[in-house]
């Protein structure tokens, strides 16, 4: 469950974050996680919820965003959407595409008090 | 809990010990160490914190209940209201900051650095033992044995005659650029050589964490699938070399080595493989000679 010590990492991020803000109460975490990301969504979001129990981020609301996995084809330059990293280019087959959304694994803002 | 301190955590726990000296073994993990002065009102309940209020004069009054609570009263709320503050940061970026200064002191110091990573039983332990002899006399090699729980690697390693540190992780699914970092304090890596580090025998988690290494290597053994590159493609994506072990097997599976690296270049066409076997020894020295050649170019 690598996600846990994510969501550890995570708490960190926004504690200082909010600290440094001088933020008394956090009341929305917003985080992306890309499909692409090699973490599981869902285990994601239990690993938060786990993670802040107990914490003075308990009560928190945690907004995921699932960001889609985008990639461009490194031989044609179809862009098309992308499930897996094997995926090839439904145009001319090629493997390896460049990726260009869905590996986001990143807390992008909070709402504070 | 953790039963070591009774510190209250769990989960982020580990020990960093060296064959022989188990009762000096070193006890970390994350602690979080904050206070939070509470506003005013200190009634022990749950916020559901959905509480949004429309006016612009601060430190005023007003009556509102609590979600699940049947209670409603009447209390002074000294927060400002809800703001915003952009953060946009990886959720990983401490671990890779703390990766690159591992990078950083093993450049220094002129030392290889290979993170070592593969499911369970792929052979890890046995290709570096037989690492070790090959090698003996001609580099100075380290290790760091990452496991969940006992010193079996550890001690197989010093057996094989190199200098060693065993982190137990616990329920720790991987090792991180922390633990690799403190390890290294109690290895002291005196010399210019290789430092091999073996990961948590899984090929999910330690795919994310970056702990400073300058290669990674993946080992699929043949007694698995074939398409364990498609099954774990992030393993795959993030590293250089892959080695095929057990081939001394292959007689008796149905193992396709082919189509096995077909998987794995869809995924990385940048990898290069090795097909070994650690027991017979077959294929290892080609291996021990890009080890050397990679030792070489570390200058
Ligand atoms: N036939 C055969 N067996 C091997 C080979 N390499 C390793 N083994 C056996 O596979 C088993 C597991 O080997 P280890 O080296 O302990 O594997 P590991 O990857 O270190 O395992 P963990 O640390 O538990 O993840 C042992 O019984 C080894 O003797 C090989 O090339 N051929
Ligand atoms: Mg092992
Ligand atoms: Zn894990
Ligand atoms: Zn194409
Ligand atoms: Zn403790
Ligand atoms: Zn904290
Ligand atoms: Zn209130």
């Amino acid at each position: 469950m690598h996600e846990f010590s994510i969501a550890i990492n995570i708490i960190d991020i926004v504690t200082d974050a909010a600290e440094s803000q001088g933020a008394k109460k956090v009341n929305e975490i917003e985080l992306e996680i890309g499909d692409l990301s090699g973490v599981v969504y869902e285990a994601m979001e239990m690993a938060m919820e786990s993670a802040v129990s107990g914490t003075w981020l308990e009560n928190t609301n945690i907004t995921i965003t699932r960001i889609k996995g985008k990639a461009k084809c490194s031989q044609c330059g179809k862009m098309f959407s992308i499930d897996n990293l094997f995926d090839q280019c439904p145009e001319c087959g090629a493997f390896n595409p460049v990726i260009q959304s869905g590996k986001e694994l990143k807390v992008k803002s909070l709402q504070v008090e | 809990m953790c039963g070591t301190c009774g510190c209250g955590q769990s989960d982020e726990s580990y020990k960093i010990i060296k064959p022989g000296e188990e009762e000096h073994s070193h006890h970390y993990h994350h602690h979080h160490d904050h206070t939070h002065d509470d506003e005013m009102h200190s009634h022990e309940h749950k916020h559901a914190y959905a509480h949004r209020h429309d006016h612009d004069d601060h430190g005023h009054t007003h009556e509102h209940s609590h979600g699940a609570d049947d209670h409603s009263h009447q209390h002074a709320h000294g927060h400002a209201h809800s703001r915003e503050i952009i953060v946009e940061q990886n959720a990983l970026q401490k671990n890779d900051l703390l990766a690159e200064r591992n990078r950083g002191y093993f450049e220094a110091k002129g030392v290889l650095a290979i993170n070592l990573v593969s499911s369970p039983g792929s052979g890890k332990t046995t290709l570096l033992e037989k690492t070790i002899q090959l090698t003996k006399d001609q580099i100075n090699l380290y290790v760091i044995e990452g496991d969940q729980q006992t010193m079996q690697d550890a001690n197989r390693i010093n057996n094989a005659g190199a200098p060693v540190v065993q982190i137990n992780t616990g329920n720790g699914c991987h090792l991180d650029a922390t633990m690799v970092s403190k390890a290294c304090k109690q290895l002291n890596i005196d010399k210019k050589g290789i430092l091999i580090i073996e990961n948590v025998g899984n090929l999910v988690c330690p795919s994310l964490f970056d702990l400073g290494e300058a290669k990674r290597v993946v080992i699929m053994s043949v007694t698995e699938g074939d398409d364990k590159p498609l099954k774990y493609p992030t393993m795959f994506e993030t590293s250089d070399i892959c080695v095929i072990n057990k081939i001394d097997l292959l007689p008796y599976v149905d193992f396709d080595v082919e189509k096995s690296k077909e998987f794995a270049s869809r995924i990385n066409p940048n990898l290069k493989f090795f097909e070994v076997s650690a027991k017979s020894e077959e294929g290892l020295a080609d291996w021990v000679d890009w080890l050397k050649n990679e030792l070489k170019l570390v200058g």
